[in-house]
């Protein structure tokens, strides 16, 4: 292990390296958003793309995240892999026509005839006063469409391997990216890799409790999880990184060892994806095998506030997670 | 009526007059198709704007593509798809163009061009924008047509794809056929300024007008449209006047529009219109039109014989396609 080459990437730096070798690699791969040419995108994803692959396929748009998606739909219709950036992700509610209507829909539509090799990305910017229109964490809706695959990173190094994965799929991608998280460092190996779609990963072993995280809930799982250790509590904490398909062998295997689930998740709880993994838990786990009912951490059902204290107040945090447990192990 | 070019054979104005005739039988049919319950939820038919579709269609290449409509029958047939697997798509069949997956409002033929019909209103504009930006990429040039009508030029989607398009110089023609009614509400109701064309101008491209009832009128402005994306100088948006005989579809056959209208735009009928100038002009016999006539109607009914004769879509099979081939796609990820 100790001779793979690695460096040290921000996730937003991982991103950009992986688009820009899906773009060395495939002239039909092209972005286009807001703002991503000259100023290398809101948070630097495509920075220094379109000095290196010029106008033609790094396309600074109007302000037109319909056009833009509809735009991506068609071109991958006739062959190409766009990737359309949508500066913030709640703006997705201004293409949700094309994305799930269209995107989606299209290949099943037509019988099987064509294949929608589309990838839709952005940030999910909450925690850091955007307030409400800025800070959605929507992913419950994707799952929710049938034609749709939906990703969640949660480290430098897994996102760089699975926008790689994503844009070399023939079906249409919605690719979810915490804002906070494009700060933060991981080692990522410099050779190339991928990462498998539908594959979980187990970001840290345990036999008490199955936490199930996706995106920036990891973090805050295996900060619950160094907390509960010191009182001998041990949390598995898996984290699918791609929500749809999900890995429930995972994920089952897991929870039919521990007999205890949490699943994490910062979307507002009704009908949410914390509620998905729960109702699929117990269609693969016996409920014999488990010792506590399942617990779900999530957003509270509001809009999220602009005030510091509010928004801690609406987004799961520690405290919730560590009550969970509390709850699960009584 | 616009002056025929020499170019035009005798053969070119029969082939246009007999997908005149084509559609209109292929429409007549699929009402009686869907009064007689071999047609599912609705079948909205495309009776007297035949001539925008063939018209177009007329100034198209083979490899060039167009998006459709939930009105979308005429556009398939005068792109030349073909009749037998469209009528088994609308009834359902497994050898529809689409398996029966998409039924009257979704026939794609990607083997014709074909890039979709949608039946969200102006849902595909954008699609087309970026299709045509794609082949220009790819180095090739094909041009992308995206029918739509009167009420999708209001939607928003409409005016994002058509500032899009200009800005990329995209290789696409915007054609609008206005056919002046939505379900019940008329245009005047519906849209501040006379012509829709002159929307055009807002994002910097020609907007035209045309007698969407003349074949050879929009054919001819087709032709400039097509030519002026092909040589990369951007969209155009058409705007063919023209009017729907028929009710909005045959599931809601109510028509609230006066039938001193409905006379009007009768006598204005493009087909007829069309072999009246053919006679006139000496290059066809009525003897001849109406050997067309019947030859369409016999095609039409070959294709329903085809389609009600065929397999229903075997209800094992109902998820494939959701997803293209991909490793991760086993049993158990999905559900």
């Amino acid at each position: 292990m100790s001779t793979v080459a690695v460096s040290e990437l921000t996730m937003a730096e991982a991103l950009n390296e992986g688009l820009r070798e899906e773009m060395e690699r495939d002239p039909s791969v092209w972005v286009i958003g807001e703002d991503i040419g000259a100023h290398g995108g809101l948070f630097k994803v495509t920075e220094g793309l379109l000095a290196d692959f010029g106008p033609a396929r790094v396309i600074d748009s109007p302000i037109s995240e319909a056009g833009i998606t509809g735009a991506g739909v068609g071109a991958a219709l006739i062959g190409c892999r766009p990737v359309v950036e949508l500066q913030i992700f709640d703006f997705v509610t201004l293409t949700m026509d094309q994305l799930v209507n269209h995107a989606a829909k299209w290949r099943y539509m037509s019988g099987g005839q064509v294949s929608v090799p589309l990838v839709v990305r952005g940030p999910i910017s909450n925690g850091i006063g955007m307030a409400a229109q800025h800070s959605q964490t929507l992913e419950a809706w994707f799952v929710h469409t049938p034609g749709l695959m939906v990703i969640m990173p949660s480290n430098a190094y897994d996102a760089k391997g699975l926008l790689k994965s994503a844009i070399r799929d023939d079906n249409p991608v919605v690719f979810l990216e915490k804002r906070l998280l494009y700060s933060r460092k991981a080692e990522v190996p410099r050779d190339e890799y991928l990462i498998p779609i539908g594959v979980a990963d187990v970001k840290r072993r345990g036999d008490d409790i199955t936490v199930v995280a996706a995106g920036a809930s990891v973090q805050l799982a295996l900060q619950a999880a160094r907390q509960l250790a010191r009182e001998g509590i041990e949390l598995e904490v898996v984290d699918p990184r791609t929500l749809k398909p999900l890995d429930m062998d995972t994920i089952a295997e897991s929870v039919a060892r521990t007999g205890r689930l949490i699943v994490v998740n910062e979307g507002p709880r009704a009908g949410g994806f914390a509620s998905e993994v729960v109702a699929r838990t117990l269609d693969h786990v016996p409920l014999q095998d488990l010792k506590a009912a399942p617990r779900r951490v999530t957003a509270r059902d509001t809009p999220i506030p602009y005030s510091a204290g509010l928004e801690r107040a609406v987004l799961p945090s520690l405290d919730d997670l560590l009550a969970a447990a509390a709850v699960v192990m009584s | 009526m616009t002056v025929v070019e020499p170019v035009d054979a005798v053969n070119a104005l029969e082939e246009t007059y007999l997908k005149l005739a084509r559609i209109r039988a292929f429409e007549l049919k699929a009402m009686d198709l869907f009064s007689e319950k071999f047609i599912r939820g609705s079948v909205h038919p495309y009776i007297g704007m035949e001539a925008v579709a063939v018209g177009v269609c007329g100034a198209l290449r083979d490899d060039d593509y167009i998006t459709s409509t939930h009105r979308g029958h005429g556009h398939c047939i005068a792109k030349g798809l073909e009749l037998r697997p469209m009528m088994a798509e609308i009834t359902g069949r497994a050898t529809g163009y689409c398996k029966g997956r998409g039924g009257s409002m979704h026939i794609t033929a990607m083997g014709k061009g074909m890039l979709g019909a949608d039946a969200i209103v102006a849902g595909s504009v954008a699609i087309a924008t970026g299709a045509a930006y794609g082949l220009r990429l790819q180095g090739k040039d094909a041009v992308v047509v995206a029918f739509f009508g009167d009420g999708g030029s209001n939607q928003g989607i409409f005016h994002e794809a058509a500032n899009l398009a200009s800005v990329l110089s995209a290789p696409v023609v915007f054609v609008c056929e206005n056919n002046q009614w939505a379900i019940s509400m008329p245009i005047q109701r519906a849209i501040a300024v006379e012509d829709i064309a002159v929307r055009a101008a807002g994002y910097g491209f020609p907007g035209e007008i045309v007698d969407g009832n003349d074949v050879l009128a929009v054919r001819d402005v087709a032709q400039r449209a097509v030519d002026r994306a092909r040589r990369g100088d951007g969209p155009t948006l058409i705007e063919a006047k023209t009017y729907r005989i028929t009710p909005h579809s045959a599931a809601t056959p109510t028509d609230n529009r006066a039938p001193e209208e409905l006379d009007l735009w009768r006598e204005r009928d493009p087909i007829a219109r069309f072999a009246r100038h053919l006679v006139d002009s000496g290059a066809a016999t009525e003897d001849r039109l109406e050997e067309l006539g019947r030859q369409a109607a016999a095609e039409v009914e070959d294709a329903a014989a085809y389609a009600l004769d065929s397999p229903y879509p075997d209800p094992a099979d109902v998820e494939d396609d959701v997803y293209a081939p991909a490793d991760w796609l086993r049993e158990g990820r999905l559900a």
